[in-house]
Formats: C-alpha cells, structure tokens, sequence
C-alpha cells in the first residue's frame, strides 16, 4: 500500500521533449510507472523516443490518454503557469519539479489549485515514489525498498541519503515525498501526514526537516493532536548562520526565528525522537518498528 | 536580495508614499553642503545592509552644518558588523514627530500569501512587539494580487488612532502592496511610519528585500545591488550556478544538494570539526562545476582539508570524478581531499579515481571524521 501513488496511477510529463523531461520520462518507465503521454506547447502530434504521444496542451493529453496525474519539468518561467494548466485540467495530483519559481506566482498558484481540489507537490522538490510500484520525479529508484515506513523531507538529496540508510538497515518504504524547498509549497507536511495516519500500508512516518518558517513547529502541533503512528524526525541546518539562504530559498533563519533548535524542541514536546545523525535515525526507527 | 534605506526611499517615492527630503552622500564635505540647503536639524544616516545600526552608533540626529560634518566624519570611519560604511544619507529632520508607527508587508508561508503587520507601536524592533506585546500587533492576510481596500481601511485609523490620517496611511498601505507585487518582495517595511507636527504622515526608514528567484524579470531591482556589500565569492557562485556561503571554519565543503550541504556542515560540527562553507554544485553534471567549485574553496587560506560528498541522483557520480581529475590537472590543489562518493554511477566515479593517489570514503560519517583528521593534521 502506499498514499497518492501505485502502479495504476496514470501520469503525463509536462516538458516532455525538454532534456530533463525527456530523461527522467525513460526513468520513470523503466521503473514501472505508468507514463501515459506528454505535453509540450507546439509539439502536438509528434511521438517521443519511447513511443508517447505529445500533446499542445494539458486539456487534450488529459482527455486523449485518462491521465489523472501530471509531472511538470519546464523552466522556472513557465512552470507555475504549467502548474495552474494541469489543476485548471482536473489533474489530481501534480508534481512539480521546477526550481527556482518566482515566489509570488506560487501565491496565485497554489489557490488556484486548491481551488480545484488537486493535490500539488513542490515545487522545487524530488517528487514522490512510491517503491516497487512507480516513481514521479528525479530519485533514483534503486535506493529504495518496498516497505511500510513513510518518509517526508523538504531536501531532495538529503531524501536519498536517508532512504538509502533506512534500506541499508531493512527498513522498507511506503511512499517517500519530497515536499519542496521553496517558501511556498503545494503540500506542506501537515497536509500529508493525516494521508500516511490513514493508509494502512504505512506504521510510521520519517519526517526530514530544515531551518526556516516554522512548519515543523506547527507539524508537531498536529501530531500532538492528530497522529497515532509513530513519526521519527531529523532536522538539517543546526550550524547555518543567521540572514543567509542555504540553497533552499526556504532555508533560512531570520530574526531569530526558524532555527533548528525551536523545531527539535517543539517535535521533542510532541514525543517526536529527532535523530542527531543520518545513521541514528535509521537505527532508531529500526528498533521501534523491530525491523 | 537587499538595498539600502535610500534606495527603499526612492521606490517609496515612486509609489506615492511620502518620505523626507534627503542626499545620498560619500563625504563628509558633501554631508557639510547637504546639512547647509536643508538648514536646521538632519539626520546622518550610515547606509549599511546590516540591522542594528542606530544602536552601533550608525544614525545621528544635529544641529547645522558644522555638527553635521563632525557625525558624518566619525560615522564614515566606522565599521558596522564588519562592513565599511561607504555611504552616509543625509536626511531632513525639521518636523517633529507626534507618534510611530509600524507598516509591513511579508510573504507569509503558512497562509500562501501576503501578509500586512501593522502596529501602533513603530520605531522600534517590532519582533520585540510581538514577542512582548502581540495585541498591539494588527495583521491581516491577503491571497492575492488585489489589494484589500475595506480591510485596509479598517485598519488605517488605528495606526495614529486619528480620523485626519486614515486616507495618507490608506494611501501608503496601497503603495506598499502595490511595491511588494510589482518589484518580488519578500519583504517591505515601513519603521516608522510617522505622523509629524505639520499633519503629514511620513516613511521615515524602511526596508526592502527582494525574492531572489525572480531577479530575472526585474531588471531595476538588479541595477540597484550594490556590489560593495555583497560577498563577492557568493556573488561569483552564483554567476557559476553554485550556491554558496560564507563560515568561519577550516573545512572546505562541496555537497550537492542543499540539505544534504547542510546535513554535511551539521555532521562536522558533531564529530568536533568545524565547516569553512555551505557549497551546493546543484544537479547538474557539468565537471566545469567542480573545477569553479575547487577554485573557490582554495580561495579561502582557512580551509585545511576539502570534503567532497555526493549523493548522486540527476548528478552522476562519474561526471563528479571526471570534474575531480580535470580540476587536478587544471589547478594547483595543494590541500587534503577527502571523497565520498554513493548513488547514480558510484562504482564508476571510484574506479575512475582507484588509479590516483585520491582515496574515497566508504560512507557520510567515515567521510567527515576523516575530513576532519586531515584538518587537524592528524592524517594526510
């Protein structure tokens, strides 16, 4: 069992004829996912290298090909009205990979899509997998284990370090989401938490966090209130200074607020163990579960 | 990205809120002619990217032109959190202020949206308000482009509790919103936000800072980075599509993945070493990456060793160990290395470094512990 993806899920690449679409399409089907068609704005009608069909716009794919999933791998100046096509299109779940996405057009954007009801992922994220059934975005697949532990980051490296451990110790994984390391995101870790409490396929949830705003802090709170199954944490950028972005447009301490400390305090209040290394979390995750 | 105070001003201006009469200056001659047009009391104001500066001695209020010079001549010789002052603001200060207000605008995370903080208590440091008196903070959300006009002037009495002003506060709110949106703020703030003896509501300070993702459609607010203040191995990062910070330590970081950048600067500190950088080098394999990435890293005299950690993913491990053997015959690398290399291709990335004295670490932790032995002189 997993949460927002399985093998059926039917997904559409936006951007697919670019160089990233174009590789992580072949990727994504070599790993099992179901990749219905792709979407490149005066590109209709051509098939791609894997035999896809492309399409001019997200309402045509959608009502040629079924899909109910999209993948977004188009440039930073186009991508958050790639993001509003795919919701304005019914999409139920839409995963964006694009980095480096004017804050302000993600304000406009992200009502737009709650607006339809869909379910965004990103942007500037790894994006989801669910292991040994499909995987939408850019992780490597082979890290990854079939299992019964969910794993939510904003990082996406830092993801594949910690599954990769998790593996290494015989934890397998549910569905691993990488939220986004931008200011705004589709889903925050409070939205996706309640879906993990729900599916029976998953008995605890990893949750990787890092400076900046205050979501951890607020998540705690929600597990606190909300969550019975155990939630294990580990949270990045202990020794970033103050004032200065770390990569992440999201990562960073301002005014004191945002640090590291705050988010293990308020994770540790809410019976959350924050793990202080990689190699810790997955042994501690391993004894509770007996893995 | 930030600006300083005056630049803040001119945008005010240009968006129909009012601020005092006032000269960019670099000299305290020019602070002298400046201080003689305006006559009376001015402000000198040190033009700095850091906070704190009234409390570092960086303002001063005087008296005429003489006085003026005096307060420019000690403030143009100080340094201010480690950066120069280079430029000083003189400001015209004839009215007196009644009262200080605070008017902000900021992107607000939790809510998706653009959030106003208003509070009758202005001219000071406003986290200290909320911290120790939130009901004297007003906010209010808003969601999208258009500005909350009913909201707004609901609120616009409250800030000098006077009928007289709700339509030239009105008038700044709308200036900043429509500023915030137009120019990618991240934040835009107003402190304070004065109403002075003559009636007249007035931005006296402010404060800018600019979404960085969206620098490529705003050409004006680039014209305005002043490159004296930004540190210029950042900048050149940037320009190399690295992401790159600034510490205070002696190992040389090179990581790809923010987090991961992060989670390695974390673990150094926890096995006792300390990290000279937060260097990113992205998701790209381009080995003219890695070559830029070394050059910077060797740059700084402080960094004793160099840790290299890769997770790969879109990054190929082999491209990195490709970059890594370019970057030794391109440039002179004459501290310890240490390599970590897993994920996408690692097998291939350390045999293609078996053949050379480079040796990689079998995991994250062996890596930086050996890092830091390096560092300490305790192995090469």
């Amino acid at each position: 069992m997993s949460i927002l993806l399985d093998s059926s899920t039917r997904v559409l690449v936006q951007g697919i004829t670019g160089r990233d679409g174009a590789f992580h399409t072949r990727q994504m089907l070599d790993y099992g996912t179901t990749i219905v068609g792709g979407v490149t704005p005066g590109k209709g009608g051509q098939q791609t290298e894997t035999g896809l069909p492309v399409f001019d716009s997200v309402q045509e794919a959608v009502a040629a090909t079924g899909a109910t999933a999209s993948v977004i791998y188009v440039p930073a100046k186009f991508a958050a009205a790639a993001v509003k096509e795919a919701a304005l299109a019914k999409l139920a779940l839409i995963v964006c990979i694009t980095e480096g996405i004017p804050v302000l057009d993600m304000v406009e954007v992200y009502h737009t899509v709650a607006a339809q009801g869909a379910r965004l992922i990103g942007p500037n994220c790894p994006g989801i997998i669910s292991p040994g059934q499909a995987k939408i975005g850019i992780m490597p697949g082979a890290i990854h284990l079939p299992g019964r532990v969910g794993v939510i980051s904003r990082s996406g490296t830092l993801t594949y370090e910690i599954v990769h451990a998790l593996t290494q110790h015989g934890i397998g994984q549910s569905t691993c989401i990488g939220v986004g390391g931008d200011p705004i995101v589709g889903s925050s870790f409070r939205d996706l938490l309640p879906l993990y409490e729900a599916d029976p396929g998953t008995d605890a949830v990893v949750l990787v966090g890092e400076i900046g705003g205050d979501e951890e802090e607020q998540t705690a709170k929600l597990i606190a209130a909300q969550i019975s199954k155990p939630v294990f944490a580990y949270i990045v950028g202990q020794t970033a200074p103050e004032g200065k972005r770390m990569g992440h447009a999201g990562a960073i301490v301002s005014g004191g607020a945002g640090t590291a400390e705050s988010k293990i305090k308020a994770l540790n209040e809410a019976g959350v163990p924050v793990a202080g290394t990689i190699d810790e979390l997955a042994a501690t995750v391993q004894a509770n579960l007996g893995g | 990205m930030k600006i300083h105070e005056y630049q803040a001003k001119e945008l005010f201006a240009e968006y129909g809120i009012q601020v005092p009469p006032h000269r960019l200056t670099t000299t305290a001659e020019d602070v002298f002619a400046a201080a003689s047009d305006f006559g009376g009391t001015v402000a000198i104001k040190a033009q700095v990217h850091v906070g704190g500066r009234g409390k570092a001695g960086g303002i001063k209020v005087v008296d005429g032109p003489e006085a003026a010079r005096a307060a420019a001549d000690r403030i143009l010789a100080m340094t201010i959190k480690d950066i120069p002052v280079r430029k000083v603001l003189v400001v015209e200060s004839h009215a007196e202020i009644m009262r200080e207000a605070y008017l902000g605008l900021i992107l607000d995370r939790s809510a998706k949206g653009v959030t106003f903080i208003c509070s009758a208590a202005g001219g000071v440091d406003i986290e200290e308000v909320a911290a120790n008196t939130p009901d004297q903070i007003i906010r209010f959300q808003t969601l999208s482009r258009d500005f909350p006009e009913a909201e707004a002037r609901a609120v616009a009495g409250k800030l000098f509790n006077d009928e007289a002003t709700i339509e030239p506060v009105l008038a700044a709110m709308r200036g900043l919103f429509e500023l915030f949106w137009d120019k990618d703020c991240s934040l835009a703030e107003i402190n304070p936000l004065v109403l002075n003896d003559r009636g007249e509501v007035v931005a006296l300070d402010g404060k800018i800072n600019f979404d960085d993702n969206a620098l490529f459609r705003q050409p004006e607010v680039v014209a305005l980075r002043d490159m004296d203040e930004e540190d210029r191995n950042e900048l050149e990062a940037k320009e190399k599509g690295l992401s790159f910070v600034q510490l205070d330590g002696d190992i040389g970081c090179m990581v790809n993945g923010a987090g991961l950048a992060m989670a390695t600067m974390d673990m150094i500190q926890l096995y006792g070493g300390t990290p000279a950088n937060f260097l990113d080098v992205g998701g790209s394999s381009n080995p003219d990456k890695v070559v830029h990435a070394f050059e910077l890293l060797l740059s700084n005299p402080k960094v004793k060793a160099i840790l290299i950690n890769i997770f790969g993913g879109i990054t190929r491990c082999d491209d990195i160990a490709r970059g890594i053997l370019e970057s030794y015959q391109r440039i002179e690398i004459n501290r310890p290395i240490v390599i970590r290399l897993s994920g996408t291709n690692a097998e291939e990335g350390r045999q293609l470094l078996a053949g050379t004295p480079l040796e990689t670490a079998d995991s994250f932790a062996a890596a930086v512990k050996q890092a830091i032995a390096c560092a300490k002189g305790e192995q090469k």
